[in-house]
C-alpha cells in the first residue's frame, strides 16, 4: 500500500472493484491485475523493439511507464492498444488470456488510449467530442443532444472538473490542460477499465500539469487502471503507485513507488540497473540473451 | 448548432419561466453569445452585415434596385448559385473542393436538354436522368479521392475541363438549345406561387420554426439543462416572421412593367424556386445539425485522424459529400437552364463555380473544413446575387462583364481572407 492510496485511494462508493489492501504481493485470485503482459516480444525487421517484456497495471492504481527515448514505451502502449500485434507473449485482461488483433479489440476490452496529440476535433464542442462516434439517438434517429450534454456534465463533475466554463464551447477555445481534461473525462464517460495516457503533461505549464495530475489520481481512485507514460520524473514520483522502467526494449524493473528513490529510478532509466534492482550487467549492455 | 449557453454545471439554473429571474437568464444568454462572438464564432453576422451594406449601397446609387421587379430578379438569379453553394458546403466541410461543380451542372443540364429535345423523353425522366448523372459523377470523383487518393483539387480540375468538352459536343455548333416553356422545369424560375399559397407557406414555416425552438427548449428543461430564455426564442421567431412577411408582401405586388406581360397579364407571387430552396434548406439543415451523419461531416473536417479513431468510416463520408455536391450541382444546372430557358454550349463554365464557392465562403463556410451551415449558402448566395445584379446595373457598356469579374473575385478573396483570419484568431494554442 502506498502512502497515497491509504490517504485517498479507497473511496467506499467506487463503482469498480477497489484494489485489495496488499496489491504489491498479488496473491489471491481476485487480485488479478486488470492488465497483464507476459513475455511480450515485438520486432520491426531487425530491430528488437521489445524483448520479453512483462508489465502489469492494476485497477485503482496509477502505473507509470518510464524510459529513455527509444526504450520501447510507445511500442508497448501501441501493443496494448492493438495498433501493433505481439510477435510473442501473452496478453491477459482481468486474469484471462485475450487476443488483441486491432484497436477495435482493445476498445471492446474497455482499454482507452489518450494520445499525445489528443485526438479531439477543434471545431466541435466538448459534448460533441466526448460522444464522437458513439452518439445516442432519439426517435427519428436524431441526435439526443440533451442526454449527451447531461452525461458529459456528469462525467466532468465526477472528476470535479471546474475549469471548464461551458460544455458547449468548442475545443479550439480550450487550453492544453483543459483539452487533456476532456480527453480523460471521455474515458470516464465510457467507463474504461484501462486508460493509457501518453505524455499527458508534455506541453503543459506548472498549474495545468498539477490539474492534470490531480485528475489522473481521481481517475485511478474511481477504480480505473491508469497507465501513465511520461518523461517527467516529478510527475511520475508524485502520482504513480507503481513504476515500470523500460530500458532498450526490456523491462528493467517494475517496482512499487514507495520502495524506490528518484536516484534509483533515474539509474534504471539510464543504465537499466540500480544496485540489485534491474537487469543483469549482461542484459543491460543490450546483448541478446 | 445550439445557440444556448450554460454556466458551470454546478450552478443551480434559475427557472426560465419565472419572470424576474428570466431577466438574469437573458443576461447570461446574451453574455455567453458575446463571448462566443469575440472568440471568433461569428456565425452569420458578417454575411448579414455584408448583405445590408451592399444592398444599401446599390439602393442609393441605383434607383429601382429595391423595386419588386428587381428583387424578384435577384431571387431567381440567386437560385442556381444558392443550390450549388448548398452542395459545395458538404464538400467544403471536409476541407475538400469541387472545382467542377459548375461544369457538372452544365453537363447535366445538357443531358436533360438532349434527352428532352432529341430523344423525346418526357421532362420528368429527363430531369431524373440529369440528377442521376450528377450522382454518378459525384460517386466517381469521390471514389477517386477516397480510394485512390488523388487530391480533390486535381480530380475536379480535370473534370472541370472534361465536362466542358462533353457539354460542347452535346450541344454542338448550335451554341445553345432552347428548352420549351411548357414544362414545370421552366416554371421553376419563371412562374409564381399563388399569393395565398405563399402566405400559407410562410405561416407554416413560422409556426414550424417556433414549434421546433420551443420543443428544444422544453426538452432541455426536462433534462435539467439550461434552456434559452423565451425572450430570445420570441425575438428570433419574430425576426424571421417579419422578414418573411416583408418578402412575401413585396413578392405579392404586381411587378409587370408593361401591360402586355411576358407571362399572363400580371406577375405576382414568389417564384417557385423559393419553395425549392426552402425544402432544400430544411432537409440540408436537418441532416447537418440533427443526424449522426451530419455530426461526422464536421468531425472529419475538424480532425480526420480523431474521427478515424472514433470509429467513423472516413472514406465513405468522403465519397458521400462528392455525391451530394454533384447531385446538387446537377440541380443547380437545371435551375440555371430554367432561368435562361435554354442550355448554352458553355453552360456552367466561366465564373459559375466561383460565384457558388464565393457564396458559401461569404456566408461563413470555411475553406479549411469543419465549419459551414446551410444558411451560409442562402445568405452568401444573396450577397453574390446582389453584387452581380447591382454591378450590371451600375456599369453599363462593353466592359461591364470585366468589372463584374473583378469585383466578384475581390469579394471572394476578401471572404477567404476573413475566413483565414478568423481561423487564426480562434486558436488558443
Amino acid at each position: 500500500m502506498t502512502e497515497r492510496s491509504t490517504t485517498d485511494g479507497s473511496a467506499p462508493d467506487n463503482p469498480a472493484p477497489n484494489p485489495p489492501d496488499n496489491p504489491a504481493s498479488g496473491k489471491s485470485a481476485a487480485d488479478a491485475p486488470t492488465l497483464e503482459l507476459v513475455g511480450v516480444v515485438k520486432s520491426f525487421g531487425a530491430v528488437h523493439a521489445l524483448s520479453s517484456v512483462n508489465f502489469t497495471a492494476r485497477a485503482g492504481e496509477v502505473t507509470a511507464l518510464v524510459g529513455d527515448n527509444g526504450a520501447g514505451k510507445t511500442t508497448l502502449i501501441k501493443c496494448i492498444g492493438g495498433i501493433h500485434r505481439l510477435d510473442a507473449g501473452e496478453f491477459r485482461f482481468e486474469g484471462k488470456p485475450v487476443e488483441v488483433h486491432g484497436p477495435r479489440d482493445a476498445t471492446a476490452l474497455d482499454i482507452a488510449i489518450v494520445y499525445q496529440d489528443l485526438a479531439l476535433c477543434d471545431n466541435l464542442d466538448i459534448v460533441q467530442n466526448m460522444f464522437l462516434g458513439r452518439e445516442p439517438t432519439s426517435r427519428a434517429r436524431t441526435l439526443d443532444e440533451n442526454t449527451m450534454e447531461r452525461l458529459a456534465k456528469e462525467a466532468l463533475a465526477s472528476l470535479s472538473v471546474r475549469t471548464v466554463q461551458s460544455v458547449r464551447q468548442t475545443v479550439a477555445s480550450l487550453s492544453g490542460g483543459q483539452r487533456q481534461t476532456i480527453a480523460i473525462a471521455k474515458s470516464v464517460l465510457w467507463k474504461s477499465k484501462v486508460v493509457i495516457l501518453d505524455e499527458p503533461t508534455a506541453a503543459l505549464g506548472v498549474a495545468q500539469t498539477e490539474q492534470v495530475l490531480t485528475l489522473v489520481r481521481r481517475l485511478a481512485d474511481q477504480g480505473v487502471a491508469v497507465v501513465l507514460v511520461s518523461h517527467n520524473m516529478n510527475d511520475v514520483l508524485q502520482v504513480a503507485d507503481n513504476i515500470g522502467v523500460l530500458y532498450l526494449g526490456r523491462m528493467a524493473a517494475q517496482v512499487r513507488r514507495k520502495n524506490v528513490t528518484q536516484t534509483q529510478i533515474v539509474e534504471l532509466i539510464t543504465a537499466g540497473r540500480s544496485g540489485d534492482l534491474g537487469l543483469t550487467p549482461e542484459e543491460s549492455t543490450g546483448a541478446a540473451v | 448548432m445550439s445557440t444556448s449557453t450554460d454556466e458551470l454545471a454546478q450552478h443551480d439554473e434559475p427557472d426560465p419561466s419565472h419572470p424576474t429571474e428570466g431577466l438574469a437568464t437573458l443576461e447570461a444568454h446574451t453574455r455567453g453569445y458575446l463571448v462566443r462572438v469575440r472568440g471568433g464564432e461569428l456565425g452569420s453576422i458578417p454575411a448579414m452585415v455584408g448583405l445590408i451594406v451592399i444592398t444599401g449601397f446599390f439602393a442609393i446609387v441605383h434607383q429601382g434596385f429595391l423595386s419588386a421587379y428587381n428583387i424578384e430578379a435577384l431571387v431567381i438569379q440567386a437560385g442556381p448559385i444558392i443550390v450549388m453553394a448548398m452542395g459545395l458546403i458538404f464538400v467544403l466541410l471536409l476541407g475538400e473542393i469541387d472545382l467542377s461543380a459548375g461544369t457538372t451542372g452544365g453537363l447535366c443540364s445538357a443531358i436533360m436538354a438532349v434527352l428532352l429535345l432529341r430523344h423525346g423523353w418526357p421532362w420528368g425522366l429527363s430531369v431524373a436522368a440529369a440528377l442521376i448523372a450528377g450522382l454518378l459523377i459525384g460517386f466517381a470523383m469521390g471514389w477517386l479521392r477516397a480510394n485512390i487518393g488523388i487530391p480533390s483539387f486535381v480530380i475536379t480540375l480535370a473534370t472541370f475541363l472534361a465536362f466542358q468538352g462533353i457539354t460542347l459536343i452535346f450541344i454542338g455548333g448550335q451554341g445553345s438549345v432552347i428548352v420549351p416553356g411548357d414544362t414545370p422545369l421552366i416554371s421553376l424560375e419563371n412562374s409564381f406561387v399563388p399569393i395565398w399559397a405563399g402566405w400559407t407557406l410562410l405561416v407554416l414555416l413560422v409556426l414550424g420554426y417556433a414549434a421546433v425552438k420551443l420543443n428544444d427548449a422544453a426538452g432541455r428543461r426536462r433534462s435539467g439543462l439550461p434552456s434559452p430564455p423565451l425572450t430570445v426564442i420570441a425575438v428570433k421567431v419574430l425576426t424571421f416572421a417579419v422578414i418573411g412577411a416583408l418578402f412575401t408582401y413585396i413578392m405579392g405586388v404586381n411587378r409587370n412593367l408593361n401591360t402586355n406581360a411576358f407571362f399572363k397579364n400580371q406577375s405576382r407571387g414568389m417564384p417557385w424556386v423559393v419553395v425549392m430552396l426552402v425544402i432544400l434548406f430544411l432537409v440540408g439543415h436537418f441532416v447537418l445539425s440533427r443526424t449522426r451523419y451530419g455530426r461526422y461531416l464536421y468531425a472529419v473536417g475538424g480532425n480526420e485522424e480523431a474521427s478515424r479513431r472514433a470509429g467513423i468510416e472516413v472514406s465513405r463520408i468522403r465519397i458521400s459529400v462528392f455525391v451530394i455536391c454533384s447531385t446538387m450541382a446537377a440541380l443547380s444546372g437545371l435551375t440555371a437552364a430554367s432561368l435562361l430557358q435554354s442550355v448554352q454550349s458553355n453552360a456552367g463554365a466561366g465564373n459559375t463555380l466561383l460565384l457558388a464557392v464565393g457564396a458559401a465562403v461569404i456566408g461563413g463556410t470555411s475553406l479549411f473544413g469543419g465549419r459551414g451551415r446551410m444558411i451560409d449558402a442562402v445568405l452568401g448566395g444573396l450577397v453574390v446575387a446582389v453584387i452581380v445584379n447591382g454591378m450590371s446595373d451600375l456599369i453599363q457598356g462593353s466592359n461591364s462583364a470585366g468589372y463584374e469579374y473583378i469585383v466578384t473575385g475581390a469579394v471572394l478573396l476578401l471572404a477567404a481572407g476573413f475566413d483565414a483570419v478568423v481561423r487564426l484568431h480562434g486558436r488558443t494554442r
